[in-house]
């Protein structure tokens, strides 16, 4: 109840920051598409921890700053390389060990470690990350755990 | 205020075009899909990235000369961003992933292969 609620309170806070109308008329409009949208994912029973993960919304915004920290260090890894005349890679296939608990924070992971240049998820079997690498020789170990680290906390529980 | 804002916005933009660029080059340098999707997933991060934040503070310039109704650009150009960061993780992992099952060996250095 309290997350089929909070998915219709972002539903609508979204409508209203991309209408720009306010008529009555309009944001009827609003309530009602809304109200059907909350109706329907009710009916296909996707409003749970993983549908509207309500709980982990506060902690991914606190997660985010340090992903796009991490992206742009990354970029300009991968910019190196790209720019140098030699292109130097080494690219494997690399398995990572992830703590994840729910599928929710395996998918907050597996993203992460994409977005992320120089690292692309290319499968997940259970807590098995299947890794492509550019440059297999300097992957650094220490940050993709405190990467793992920090999705486990994002997913809490 | 406004010419150190305009100057804070052309050198975002110029830094995300850069990256396009390198992110280009690497596309056409690297030796094949997987390596290529490293180069290809920097454009999405750092190239958009950048040229949303150029454009993030033009909208705050217009935002500091009164015209309030550039908040929803600016909320729009956070979204679009925001976005970004779901949907294209998603698709470098569909495609490497279309790679392997259609049965694309991902390339190794000489010397470097399989141990």
């Amino acid at each position: 109840m309290l997350r089929a609620f909070g998915l219709g309170a972002t539903l609508f806070g979204f409508w209203l920051a991309l209408s720009g109308h306010y008529t009555p008329m309009l944001l009827g409009f609003g309530v009602g598409s809304c109200g059907l949208v909350v109706y329907l994912s009710h009916r296909m029973n996707v409003i749970d921890e993983e549908g509207v993960p309500l709980q982990s919304a506060l902690r991914m915004m606190m997660y985010l700053p340090w992903l796009l920290k991490e992206v742009l260090v990354a970029n300009i890894d991968v910019a190196k390389v790209i720019l140098s005349p030699t292109l130097k890679i080494s690219p494997r296939m690399v398995l990572f060990h992830g703590s994840q608990k729910t599928d929710l924070g395996r998918v907050i992971y597996a993203n992460s470690i994409t977005l992320t240049p120089g690292t692309i998820t290319t499968g997940v079997n259970g807590n098995e990350f299947e890794i492509h690498a550019l440059r297999a020789a300097d992957l650094e170990t220490d940050e993709e755990q405190a990467m793992d680290m920090r999705c486990s906390r994002v997913e809490g529980g | 205020m406004d010419m150190a804002l305009d100057a804070l916005s052309w050198v975002s933009i110029v830094t995300g075009l850069f990256f396009m660029l390198v992110g280009t080059l690497g596309v056409l340098r690297l030796p094949d899909i997987y390596t290529r999707l490293h180069a290809a997933g920097m454009t999405d991060t750092m190239g958009a990235g950048f040229l949303i934040l150029g454009m993030l503070l033009q909208t705050v310039q217009g935002i500091l000369h009164g015209e309030s109704t550039w908040w929803f650009v600016l909320f729009r150009l956070v979204l679009i961003y925001v976005f970004l960061l779901f949907t294209s993780p998603i698709a470098s992992h569909a495609l490497a992933r279309a790679g392997l099952a259609g049965g694309v060996d991902p390339w190794t250095a000489p010397g470097d292969g399989d141990e």
